[in-house]
């Protein structure tokens, strides 16, 4: 029971982080019913970033604001620089150009950072947080951080007017157009957000699985399955997708299939989740009129 | 098919066949290794290019196929020549029943579900209750193959990589002529018609579902027996050598070498096994970031591929003098209407 507890509560965790790079899926396909599979990779370069301020002497958490801007910026860049040509394009030429981009992100980052594995700090104290001994303080403060970052970005999209504007160009771009808003730019700033929500994950997730080109990988799969569990139009139902697959890859990697099969869970869970039930638990059902 | 088309043919088979007699063993391999490609690469092109269907995951079915065929040879002794056909085989089941669920994907959500795919065959291979078979993480061994003894009687004495070069060269003709008559039938034309508009081509009485299955399993039986053979190229076969950077390589070759052109195989097979080569001087990470960038400039700029663009200058250059013929978009797919290149 015990063992049980443990591997809920590491599920836990590392879910906190799935839901954060699921949740920058979400926004990325809100505004531009994208599946962006650079997704990953962008997280991966931003932790490098951070990687170079801190190991250049900057406090952890100065480095990880600047580093979130950084990503915000970059993400912009990337949209208005190389997604917009092709942002009529077919679905194949897109996701070829997201393709180039996740080779591009990871070959760079090898050629100026090599491939050897790197550790990244946690900010987070190095004794369990109130003398539990079932979590350790990083994955604790992991949760809380995806947890902060969910409620930032419910209350950036209900309660400012940019929030608003975003919401529109994404349900109704021709109207939004109409009213004034300007939808490219709507668009690019989708990009920023989720590239810098990318960061965060990446910068909670480096501590435990240590700096890589390749460390994202996995992760992107498993955010995948939870941003398609929870349906993927929906960011709250992306989280809980995030934290119910991170959950159900401890649990049965640790009792029933094993640590090599655990990628498996992610492939079955994806395609099942899209045979059985393409909207999710929380997703709106689309319907296409013929 | 056209005298003109025969003749680039014929000229293409004629070099090819010399080919090995004039370069270096380790060229021959490589030349091999091209081939093997191209049969890979018209097969990820029946699907993507032909029938509109996105796979990120095709190195599953070269795996799946190198597999079959090391174990086959490894564990059950059989020659090498009889492993293709049957890797052939389990790749076209295993196409076609992940075809099954596959239909119910549209566009991104296939790339993703294939995606998935990709990346999560490597440590299924090593799953520790497969070892006894796959060999886990340590791959299978396997030898390469002698030429057969008649031909050295007959006064042709093959060392193993041209022999192995005109074996490939064989298979790889074998594969191009059923890939060219399956798209020019009825099938390829219910492929291409679906991929334009699925809801026409069901209106015209074409089995949407059975046609784009089948489809999968086919393509994946030409990946697979590119697997097979690239197994017995390589004489080894290990878990991480078919990661998603594999099906990422295949897909980068049939973007580079032209969509839904049997040609464009060719030419993108090249272009993955040499420009890597090239690219490798520079940096262990370029040949990516080159991979990367020539993505890119061929989704904006010839989207169509090197087999797009040497039609395209073909047809500029033998344009008759009236110019009677309105220029052909440059996007898109060539249309149905003609000759497959």
């Amino acid at each position: 029971m015990d063992a049980l507890l443990h591997q809920v509560l590491a599920g836990l965790a590392t879910g906190g982080i799935y839901a954060s790079v699921a949740l920058a899926l979400v926004m990325i396909y809100q505004a531009t019913h994208l599946v962006n599979f650079a997704q990953g990779e962008l997280a991966m370069f931003s932790t490098y970033i951070a990687w170079t301020l801190i190991e250049a002497g900057m406090p952890y958490w100065g480095a990880f604001f600047l580093t979130v801007g950084f990503s915000f910026v970059f993400g912009v860049v990337v949209e208005r620089v190389i997604i917009r040509p092709v942002e009529n394009a077919p679905v194949l030429s897109v996701v070829v150009v997201f393709i180039a981009l996740l080779v591009i992100l990871n070959s760079v980052t090898g050629w100026i950072y090599t491939y050897t594995i790197k550790t990244f700090p946690s900010p987070f104290p190095e004794q369990p947080l109130f003398g539990n001994k079932y979590m350790s303080s990083h994955e604790i403060g992991a949760i809380c951080v995806t947890l902060v970052v969910l409620f930032l970005l419910y209350a950036f999209f209900r309660f400012t007017p940019l929030g608003l504007a975003m919401r529109a160009a994404a349900q109704n771009p021709e109207s939004s157009r109409l009213v004034g808003i300007r939808v490219g730019w709507m668009l690019a700033l989708g990009w920023g957000l989720a590239a810098a929500i990318g960061s965060v994950a990446g910068m909670m997730v480096a501590p435990i699985v240590f700096l890589d080109p390749n460390m994202m990988g996995g992760v992107l799969l498993y955010a995948f399955a939870a941003a398609l569990i929870g349906g993927i139009d929906n960011p709250a139902g992306a989280v809980f997708g995030g934290f119910l697959v991170g959950v159900l890859e401890n649990v049965l990697g640790a009792f029933v299939i094993g640590n090599e099969l655990k990628l498996a869970v992610a492939l079955v869970l994806i395609i099942g989740v899209l045979t059985v039930r393409p909207s999710g638990f929380f997703g709106k059902v689309h319907v296409t009129r013929v | 098919m056209s005298n003109r088309n025969l003749l680039v043919i014929a000229i293409a088979l004629l070099a090819a066949g010399a080919l090995p007699f004039f370069v270096s063993e380790y060229r021959t391999f490589q030349f091999t290794l091209v081939l093997i490609y191209s049969i890979a690469l018209l097969g990820l092109n029946i699907l993507t290019g032909f029938n509109g269907q996105i796979s990120l995951g095709h190195g599953a079915f070269y795996a799946i196929g190198a597999y079959v065929a090391a174990i086959l040879m490894d564990k059950a002794g059989f020659p090498y020549w009889a492993t293709i056909p049957i890797s052939g085989a389990v790749c076209l089941v295993a196409g076609f029943l992940f075809g099954l669920p596959a239909l119910r994907l549209e566009g991104l959500y296939l790339a993703l579900a294939t995606f998935a795919l990709g990346v999560s065959l490597p440590p299924l291979l090593k799953y520790h209750h497969l070892e006894q078979w796959t060999g886990g993480v340590q791959g299978i061994v396997i030898t390469k193959p002698d030429a057969p003894e008649f031909l050295g009687e007959l006064g042709l004495a093959l060392n193993q990589d041209q022999w192995l070069y005109f074996f490939t060269l064989g298979v790889t003709v074998v594969m191009f002529v059923l890939g060219w008559n399956l798209l020019r039938g009825r099938i390829g034309r219910a492929m291409m018609a679906i991929r334009d508009n699925h809801i026409a081509a069901e209106a015209m009485g074409v089995d949407n579902a059975m046609v784009k299955s089948v489809t999968f399993g086919i393509s994946a039986m030409f990946t697979g027996i590119a697997g097979a053979l690239g197994a017995i190229a390589v004489q080894f076969v290990a878990p991480d050598s078919f990661n998603i950077f594999l099906s990422i390589t295949f897909l980068i070759g049939i973007v580079i070498g032209g969509l839904a052109s049997i040609s464009g195989a060719i030419y993108g097979a090249l272009f993955i096994q040499f420009v890597p080569n090239i690219a490798d001087e520079i940096s262990k990470a370029a040949p990516w970031a080159i991979f990367g960038l020539f993505l890119l400039a061929f989704i904006y700029v010839m989207p169509m591929g090197v087999a797009g663009a040497i039609r395209l200058g073909l047809a500029r250059l033998t344009r008759k003098a009236h110019n009677s013929q309105p220029e052909k978009p440059l996007s898109g797919y060539p249309s149905t209407e003609e000759e497959i290149p």
